[in-house]
């Protein structure tokens, strides 16, 4: 067990590679009831999410989620978050561990419009079934019609008597569900997925391998690639930039160094040398270090070794060979596109 | 479990001495605290290293971990087959998946290893403390 974000959670179950391919290949359930809660209500609910976050929440339909971050005044991440539309008046925003004491205060700061905003980390459960069998299983459970979410959409719906909120995300790379609901069932729940999944080989999965699944995704871990002083262009994130959408905290600052340019860029890259490149690590480039890897380890499923880092982007461009000092000695990579892993397509 | 006529450090390396020749690996404690084992880096052959130095590294999944030597002496031989296997180290980690050989400057050292039911109870008295 390790101490995460104040929550006594498993590092892994059954081994990182084998919870891990049984995610790329069947299915893994999570238990991520660390991942905090918040939810905004009221009349002036929109116009808060969308002066705290960068992405543009009033594209959102009701019953779909949006991958957005929230910004401090100079366009930096508070936090990276999902912003789920429930109605025009009620926003849940699901935020990480342990970040979401500062994220509520941070929103509170900023909060002068009509909205009451709740810190419901401690009312809300969370278990991600996640994988290619994700569906099979949960349909077990659940009258939803789960064919029907699309990705990034979500419903109301029971799963074995319990309401949720059913949301087609993840954290994987992978086809999947998140499940919201009272904390006081996640036992039940837990216990009711697992023999659901029985059939199809589910497997507990820990941090470890939801930490390998979601770097061999190339996606973000807040802390590693983005933190308060990363911006979203610099961090490949400029997807989720709106800058079009009206004012927001950072907007100035960001509009500034969309035109200006950055001075980093988070790229992908994977090791020509054996050996493995961890968090941390100098990235040398001409013999001068150039930036630090911010994520870097094994990719189970893609049998190489992997990171992210941030260089100068003029030594971002794909193909580009760069140095990696592992405990004072080069190892040779080479930057490679984002994600290192995409899941194949449906063929219906 | 923990081989008699082994010795063992505080670090969960073991070491068989045969006449002045000591085998060295890591212990079942020490390959289940990893994890997954997936990379691991050994010194060259003819290195010299003290006892409690640090002289190659372990890579599991998750983490990093340095090997220390338990004693004095000069690397004599690699376990090379860890290069292609290192999964090996999970699989028979007091067996096959040695790490190096090393030529005993000082055999009197070895002596003041642990013995396997000293090792038996330090580890004990470890995993009683991480689920305290």
């Amino acid at each position: 067990m390790v101490n995460f974000g104040g929550w006594d959670m498993p590092l892994e179950y059954s081994g990182i590679l084998a919870e891990h391919e049984a995610v790329r290949t069947r299915a893994g359930l999570f238990d991520v009831s660390h991942m905090g809660e918040i939810e905004i209500r009221g009349p002036g609910a929109l116009d808060l999410v969308q002066f705290v976050t960068c992405n543009n929440a009033a594209k959102l339909d009701a019953g779909q989620a949006q991958y957005s971050g929230l910004m401090t005044g100079l366009g930096t991440f508070v936090d990276d978050l999902l912003v789920h539309k429930i109605s025009d008046t009620h926003y849940l925003l699901c935020v990480n561990a342990a970040n979401q004491d500062h994220d509520f205060e941070h929103i509170v700061a900023h909060h002068h419009f009509d909205a009451e905003v709740e810190n419901a980390g401690s009312r809300y459960s969370q278990l991600a079934v996640q994988g290619p069998r994700a569906a099979e299983i949960l349909a077990k459970l659940t009258p939803a019609l789960l064919d029907s979410i699309r990705y990034y959409h979500f419903v109301f719906a029971k799963v074995s008597d319990v309401a949720c909120l059913i949301a087609r995300t993840g954290y994987t790379g992978e086809d999947g569900f998140e499940l919201y609901f009272p904390a006081r069932f996640s036992e039940k729940l837990w216990n009711e997925l697992m023999q659901a999944g029985e059939s199809y080989s589910l497997v507990p999965c820990g941090l470890g391998a939801r930490n390998t699944l979601r770097l061999e995704a190339g996606m973000c871990l807040y802390g590693h690639e983005i933190n308060e002083t990363t911006t979203p262009w610099e961090a490949g994130l400029g997807w989720i930039c709106k800058l079009d959408k009206g004012k927001f905290l950072g907007c100035d600052v960001l509009a500034d160094q969309k035109q200006a340019g950055v001075e980093r860029k988070l790229v992908g890259f994977e090791m020509l040398d054996k050996r493995i490149a961890r968090d941390g690590c100098p990235v040398v480039i001409s013999g001068r270090e150039a930036g630090r890897v911010t994520s870097g380890g094994p990719a189970p499923f893609l049998k190489k070794n992997i990171g992210m880092a941030y260089v100068p982007p003029e030594f971002s461009g794909t193909g580009t060979e760069i140095e990696i000092s592992i405990r004072g000695l080069p190892a040779a990579a080479r930057i490679v596109a984002l994600p290192f892993y995409r899941r194949p397509q449906a063929s219906s | 479990m923990y081989p008699v006529g082994y010795r063992y450090t505080q670090d969960h390396e073991w070491l068989k001495v045969n006449g002045s020749v000591g085998t060295i690996g890591i212990t079942d404690y020490a390959q289940k605290e990893l994890g997954d084992v997936v990379f691991v880096e050994l010194p060259t052959v003819g290195k010299i290293v003290k006892a409690g130095e640090a002289f190659g590294t372990v890579e599991s999944v998750k983490a990093v971990s340095e090997i220390f030597s338990p004693v004095s002496g000069q690397i004599t031989e690699t376990n090379a087959s860890l290069a292609d296997s290192p999964e090996k180290i999970n699989q028979d980690p007091h067996g096959s998946a040695w790490l190096v050989r090393i030529r005993l400057s000082d055999p009197g050292e070895a002596q003041k290893l642990m013995d396997a039911a000293a090792y038996e109870a330090y580890v004990a008295e470890k995993a009683k403390e991480h689920s305290a």
